[in-house]
């Protein structure tokens, strides 16, 4: 169980208060209501873009990093497609130039053009890094784009294409912030060695008087149905053959979701899960196989992602998927495998909690999605779902017309490695 | 009216005393020490049993990691998917960790689970049976994620810079192929389990809220084995490369080279490592280092740039690392050397000294937070062969090294000659 108070201010910051007296430490996270998929399609990758912006330097401050190292501080930042959270961990006497920081920055940004040509940079690279120098490291941007044809889940993060970075306007990144940016859009998280009343304090102090501002009405595009069945090849020079596959799942807020969560810990959840022991193990078709989900707060994807054994055939090894699959559909799983998930489960929550960083990350995270409490009911949620529940789902999501596969093919026949590597070496 | 452009009163991160909380330690009947630290807040337990099993004791490459990885894989009475399943019906995690001089076999659980699972991990370093079937799945699997990794410049580099700064013979610089992979036969394993986990030098460090019968629980398990061998190590010698300069084109795709530059540098024991923990954080240790500020914050030439001294037992090597654009490695290289020289030659400025050795204090009092975190700090101290005072000295010299001393530690060690240098595209 985990303790916590919240108030909103009255320019509509939301503020949670989680207490620990065991530890010297406070963490302090701001997370915003802004993700990729609050992005114009035509300018990808700027809520990503942004938050590197978000160091270059606020209204009253140069920078953000060199107070707060040197309050002994350290922090970081993440973007996804449905939110951004910035983080920082210091000493808990020293909780105030946090408030500092954080407050001044939602009051406003220097904008500075040098800070945004760097990023632009920065952000380039990253792309590339991520994405571009990897083997298969693009098979995201064509696995959305072929899930999704209206939702902007359809592009990543990072943005559909690294153009759409480079040519990111000084106006665009203004215009994103006061949209944006805003106390009504966030939400700020304290935890640790911290007092309720002192964050009270502190609270109504550095932020309480940051105008509201105009509230943002999300306006998404849902994602209608799909209909069909999706199937895209590639051909590249990767050494493996890999399949992906991926069907659309329920909302985070829907109950399905935890039905999914389980789903996915069956097919691929460790070493004793039913693709890795039918298709790794006895088998022998795949090398590593994978299954997960997006995660995300609008409806998401399920996914399944393997790397061929050399020899096998993209299509033996697809077949032999949707044979488990199908079992899943006409056979209820046993109820040791699902007292094993739950057990699982409630020991990697458990282990989550340890963290301080981490209880308040997900205190954010849940209240965004509309309570900071569904962190101590989520156990109980997955504790409810039952055998027949899963049979369901499976026959709901398992079906080719809510598929999308890709194939992706490798050029490389013979395995060539260490040569090159060998002969260099003196 | 509230004035934004005046920061709040601090604390210096360098007044705080930092006490690391003492474990609790025992032996077992055999005389295998125990660690542990009985506290905190979830109902969970870790327990690491540390092996003296690393590749450095190895006659033939690979062979430490495929036993490590392989343990959980059979024994006399279950096969792999049974032991698997019985550890994950109990929600219970199991890893294996192989490293130069150690391997680790490492349960994270509930604590109320201990006893279930206690006897398995029993089972495993006595029983094991290493099947041939296992193996060769083992064998197929690495080669294939091998060939992958092959592509990746990162990877590429990080495993010649290891190479060049210790020899390819080296336990440091030895690297896993795809000949070494296929070579490993069933008996070496064997030979390698019998030496190393059946007839052992273990100790074991853990953490959470422990059960009353903690103790007794453990001397039961595992108090009767032959887990406290003196263990004869062979002793290795670094050989560096003959030449400095490498280039490497390992993917005619490219966009990004990964740049390495690294030096030798003496185990941690040497009375200048500590002083140059503070020297590398600011020269690239930290996101506000030099190397950041003028590489990724200032040119936008890369996404990010470290340097770090590495974490072995014995000799260690000082390393700049970073991914850059094909087209910017060049300068990126030179940026290296550049702000080498600043440091050689301008004494740090005071403000920017006091800021590192705040982060840094910062840092180490987040480091002890919590039992699971505090019994990493004595695992790290233990298995190096230190105690506390060395971690009191460490924090000693963060609060008290001087610009000059630092001044005098990089023209010592920041010295381009002293450097290899890769690149590989």
């Amino acid at each position: 169980m985990i303790n916590f108070e919240r108030f909103t201010l009255n320019n509509g910051l939301r503020v949670i208060v989680h207490e620990d007296k065991s530890t010297p430490m406070a963490v302090v996270d701001v997370m915003y209501d802004v993700g990729a998929r609050d992005e114009d399609e035509e300018h990808t990758g700027f809520a990503h873009l942004f938050e590197h912006l978000m160091f270059g330097g606020s209204l009253h401050i140069e920078s953000y990093d060199e107070p707060l190292q040197m309050a002994g501080g350290e922090n970081n930042a993440y973007t996804t497609n449905d939110l951004t959270n910035y983080y920082c961990q210091l000493p808990a006497e020293n909780i105030e130039t946090a408030f500092w920081l954080e407050s001044d920055r939602m009051c406003s940004l220097a904008f500075n053009e040098n800070s945004l040509e760097v990023q632009r940079k920065v952000v380039s690279e990253e792309f590339k890094e991520q994405y571009i120098n990897k083997p298969y490291g693009d098979v995201w941007h064509k696995l959305r784009e072929l899930s999704y044809k209206e939702h902007p889940y359809k592009w990543m993060t990072i943005g559909k294409k690294l153009s759409h970075i480079e040519n990111a306007k000084l106006q665009d990144v203004k215009d994103f912030f006061f949209k944006h940016y805003t106390p009504s859009n966030a939400i700020l998280t304290v935890a640790g060695n911290v007092t309720v009343d002192q964050i009270k304090q502190l609270a109504e102090k550095w932020f309480g008087d940051i105008p509201a501002g105009k509230k943002y009405d999300r306006k998404i595009k849902q994602e209608p149905e799909q209909k069909e069945p999706r199937m895209m090849e590639v051909t590249e020079s990767v050494p493996l053959d890999a399949l992906y596959k991926c069907w659309h799942i329920a909302s985070r807020l829907d109950k399905r979701y935890y039905v999914t969560e389980i789903i996915s810990e069956i097919l691929a959840g460790g070493a004793s899960s039913r693709l890795f022991q039918s298709l790794v193990k006895e088998q022998q078709l795949f090398s590593s196989i994978e299954c997960s989900h997006m995660g995300s707060i609008d409806p998401g994807l399920l996914y399944i992602d393997g790397k061929l054994l050399k020899g096998v055939s993209l299509e033996v090894a697809e077949n032999a998927v949707i044979v488990e699959l199908e079992k899943m559909k006409t056979e209820l799983i046993s109820k040791v495998e699902l007292e094993k998930i739950k057990n699982k489960t409630e020991s990697m929550l458990a282990f989550e909690d340890i963290s301080l960083m981490n209880r308040a990350n997900s205190l954010a995270n849940y209240e965004l999605l509309g309570d900071a409490n569904l962190m101590n009911t989520e156990l109980e949620s997955y504790q409810a779902v039952t055998r027949e529940e899963i049979m369901e789902e499976c026959k709901r999501i398992f079906v080719d017309t809510n598929c999308s596969t890709l194939y992706y093919r490798s050029t490389i026949k013979e395995t060539v490695m260490d040569a090159d590597v060998q002969l260099r070496y003196p | 009216m509230l004035n934004r452009t005046i920061a709040p009163p601090i604390k210096d991160a360098i007044d705080f005393d930092i006490t690391l909380k003492d474990c609790t330690r025992m032996s077992l009947s055999n005389g295998v020490p125990v660690y542990y630290i009985n506290d905190g807040a979830e109902e969970v337990a870790m327990i690491d049993f540390v092996f003296e099993a690393g590749n450095n004791y190895e006659n033939k490459n690979g062979v430490a990691v495929a036993t490590n990885h392989l343990i959980k894989n059979g024994t006399t009475k279950r096969n792999a998917f049974e032991i698997t399943e019985y550890f994950e019906y109990y929600g219970a995690y199991l890893s294996r960790k192989c490293y130069n001089e150690t391997a680790s076999i490492t349960l994270h659980c509930l604590a109320k689970h201990l006893k279930e699972l206690l006897p398995l991990i029993r089972e495993l370093i006595t029983v094991s049976i290493f099947p041939q079937s296992e193996l060769e799945i083992f064998q197929q699997n690495s080669i294939q994620r091998l060939s992958v990794n092959m592509l990746k410049c990162d990877f590429v580099a990080n495993r010649l810079i290891d190479q060049y700064l210790y020899g390819p013979n080296h336990p440091y610089g030895r690297v896993s192929t795809k000949e070494n992979v296929e070579a490993i036969t069933r008996q070496d394993v064997l030979d390698f389990y019998r030496d190393f986990y059946n007839n052992a030098k273990c100790s074991i460090f853990s953490a959470g809220k422990l059960p009353a019968d903690f103790e007794e629980l453990l001397d039961f398990q595992f108090g009767d084995l032959s887990l406290n061998n003196k263990i004869i190590t062979v002793k290795h010698t670094r050989e560096l490369a003959l030449q400095k300069k490498h280039f490497i084109r390992n993917d005619h795709n490219g966009v990004q080279g990964a740049i390495r530059i690294g030096r030798p540098f003496p185990d941690r024991k040497h009375p200048d490592f500590k002083k140059a923990i503070v020297l590398n954080t600011l020269y690239g240790g930290y996101f506000g280092s030099r190397l950041m500020g003028n590489i990724r914050e200032d040119k936008g030439y890369t996404y990010g740039i470290h340097s770090y001294l590495e974490n072995h037992l014995e000799e260690s090597s000082w390393v700049v690392s970073t991914e850059a654009g094909k087209e910017v490695c060049q300068a990126t290289i030179d940026e290296v050397y550049k702000e080498m020289e600043l440091l050689r030659n301008e004494p740090i400025n005071a403000e920017e000294l006091l800021l590192v050795k705040n982060y840094m204090m910062g840092l180490n009092l987040g480091y002890i937070d919590g039992p699971f975190q505090i019994i990493s700090r004595w695992k790290s101290l233990i298995l190096n062969q230190l105690d506390e005072n060395y971690f009191y000295d460490s924090i000693r010299v963060i609060k008290e090294v001087t610009s000059k001393e630092l001044l005098e530690l990089a023209n010592k060690y920041l010295v381009p000659e002293d450097f290899f240098e890769l690149l590989v595209i």
